[in-house]
C-alpha cells in the first residue's frame, strides 16, 4: 500500500466577516484507501497536536446520503469523479506529489461560516417556502400507496427526491444558480397526485424565495447536472420552468 | 431571453434568405436586390415586423446585461482554482461576452447599411430604386470589412451553438425524446447560418 505525500492549498477564514486566504499544508502518509475527509481528519489531528487551529469543514454521515460535505476540490465540486460526494471521494483519485486546492462553495447566498464550512440555510428557507405537502394527519390519513400513480411518474419523482441538498449545483454553476436544487424539490411533488393541490403556490413561492436569497440565474450551461452527486437531470429544471410559466399565467 | 432569442433566430433565416440574392453579382442581380431592399423598407407589414425586431434586439441585450450583472453579484468571491471546462462548454458560460460582441457587430452593420439605406446619400439604380447593392459591393471590396464579418459570424456561431437549445430548455421544452433532436438542430443551425452569412462578403470580395 503506497503512502502518498501531498501539498494541500486550503482556504482559511476565521469567521464570516474575516478576510480569508489559501494556506499551504504538506500532508504525509496519506493512504489511497482514505476518503478525502479522512485525509483532512489526519491533517486536523496533526494541526491540533501542533497547537494550531484545525480546519473547519462540514461532514456528517460519511456515506454519501446526508449532503453535509461540500468542498470545491481541484476546481470541481466534490472533486474529481462523478456521482459522488466528498466523503465518497477516495485518495486513490490523486497521485503522490499532487497539489490539491480546497475551497469552500462560492456563492453570495452561501456565506462562509469558517474556513471551508458555508451556511446553506438559504436552501432550508427555500424548502420552507413551499417544499412540502400539507397532509391532514388528524386520523383520516389516506395511505400513500392507495393512490394509483403511473410507474414512470413515480420513478421520475423519486429521481428528483434523491436530491440531498448539498449545494454542488450552486457551487459549480458559473452563475451560482440554485435552479437544479429548486427544480428537484418542485419536481418531486409536481409529478405526484399528493403534490398537485399546492403545485402552483409551491413553485411560485420557492422561486421567489430562491431569487430573494441572491442566487444567480440559470443560463443552461448544464454544469450542475454533471457535478450533481445524485445525477439530478436538467429535465427537472425544464419541468420547473413549465410549472412556473403556467402558474405565473394562471395565478389569481 | 428565450422568446426574443428564438424570434431573432427566425429573423436570421429571413435575413439570410433575402441577402443570399447578393451572390448574384450580375447587373440583373443588382436591380433585383435593390427592388428587394425597397420592398423590405417600405412594405407596411415588413415595417411592423421590423419594429418588433428592433424591440427584440434591445430587450434581448438589456435583459441579458441585467441577468449577467445579477449573476456576477451572485458570486462575489471567485474560485482561486476552477476547472470549469470539466462540466460545461466555454461558450455556454460566455454568452454575455459573445452577445456583447454580436451587439457591437449589429451596431456597425446597421450603421453601414441600414442607416445608409434609410437616411444616407445613396445613388439610384436604372429602375429608380436606392442603389444599396453598390454600397454593399463596395464595402466588401475592403479586406478588413470581410475579415470583420467572417470573425463576427464565428462569434455568432458560438452564441447560437448554446443559445438555440438553451431557449427551448428555458421555456420548459425538454423531453428525453426530443431534446437530442433540438440540440442537433441547434448545432446545425449555429454552423450553417453563420457560414452562409460569411459566404456573402467573401464571395463578393473574390468576385469584385
Amino acid at each position: 500500500m503506497g503512502n502518498m505525500k501531498l501539498t494541500l492549498k486550503i482556504w482559511r477564514q476565521n469567521g464570516p466577516k474575516a478576510k480569508g486566504e489559501l494556506n499551504t499544508y504538506p500532508v504525509n502518509d496519506v493512504s489511497e484507501d482514505m476518503s478525502f475527509l479522512e485525509m483532512l481528519d489526519v491533517l486536523n489531528d496533526d494541526l491540533v497536536r501542533k497547537g494550531e487551529e484545525p480546519i473547519a469543514f462540514d461532514h456528517d454521515c460519511r456515506e454519501g446520503i446526508c449532503g453535509s460535505c461540500s468542498l470545491f476540490i481541484n476546481g470541481e465540486a466534490h472533486g474529481p469523479g462523478r456521482m459522488i460526494t466528498t466523503c465518497q471521494l477516495h485518495m486513490r483519485k490523486f497521485k503522490d506529489g499532487d497539489t490539491i486546492h480546497v475551497e469552500p462553495w462560492r456563492a453570495e447566498a452561501f456565506p462562509v461560516i469558517k474556513d471551508l464550512a458555508v451556511d446553506r440555510g438559504a436552501f432550508d428557507r427555500i424548502q420552507a417556502a413551499g417544499g412540502f405537502v400539507s397532509v391532514n394527519t388528524s386520523g383520516n390519513l389516506v395511505d400513500g400507496n392507495a393512490v394509483p400513480i403511473p410507474k414512470a411518474d413515480a420513478d421520475t419523482a423519486f429521481d428528483a427526491a434523491t436530491c440531498i441538498g448539498c449545494g454542488a449545483c450552486v457551487a459549480t454553476c458559473t452563475n451560482s444558480s440554485a435552479m437544479l436544487f429548486v427544480a428537484a424539490k418542485v419536481s418531486q411533488f409536481a409529478l405526484l397526485p399528493q403534490g398537485k393541490p399546492e403545485a402552483k403556490r409551491r413553485v411560485l413561492a420557492m422561486v421567489e424565495q430562491m431569487d430573494k436569497e441572491g442566487f444567480g440565474n440559470c443560463s443552461n450551461t448544464g454544469a450542475c447536472e454533471v457535478e450533481c452527486p445524485k445525477g439530478i437531470s436538467l429535465e427537472h429544471i425544464a419541468r420547473m420552468n413549465r410549472e412556473y410559466l403556467a402558474a405565473s399565467v394562471t395565478k389569481e | 431571453m428565450a422568446l426574443t432569442g428564438l424570434f431573432l433566430c427566425i429573423f436570421l433565416i429571413a435575413h439570410l434568405a433575402g441577402n443570399l440574392q447578393l451572390l448574384d453579382m450580375s447587373p440583373g442581380g443588382q436591380l433585383k436586390f435593390n427592388a428587394y431592399a425597397k420592398f423590405m423598407t417600405t412594405f407596411p407589414l415588413v415595417k411592423a415586423v421590423s419594429y418588433l425586431l428592433y424591440a427584440s434586439i434591445l430587450f434581448h441585450a438589456f435583459d441579458g446585461l441585467l441577468l449577467a450583472m445579477q449573476n456576477r453579484k451572485a458570486r462575489p468571491i471567485k474560485y482561486a482554482y476552477e476547472k470549469a471546462n470539466a462540466s460545461s462548454k466555454w461558450f455556454s458560460r460566455q454568452m454575455a461576452l459573445l452577445g456583447t460582441l454580436v451587439l457591437v457587430f449589429i451596431v456597425i452593420h446597421m450603421k453601414q447599411f441600414w442607416y445608409e439605406m434609410h437616411w444616407g446619400p445613396l445613388g439610384m439604380d436604372a429602375d429608380g430604386n436606392k442603389d444599396l447593392y453598390t454600397l454593399v459591393a463596395f464595402s466588401f471590396t475592403q479586406l478588413w470589412y470581410v475579415v470583420l464579418y467572417v470573425i463576427m459570424m464565428g462569434v455568432l456561431a458560438f452564441h447560437l451553438m448554446h443559445g438555440f437549445a438553451s431557449a427551448f430548455q428555458s421555456l420548459g421544452l425538454n423531453h428525453p425524446r426530443y431534446m437530442p433532436i433540438i440540440k442537433n438542430v441547434g448545432v446545425f443551425f449555429a454552423v450553417i447560418v453563420p457560414i452562409f452569412f460569411a459566404l456573402i462578403p467573401v464571395w463578393m470580395f473574390i468576385n469584385a
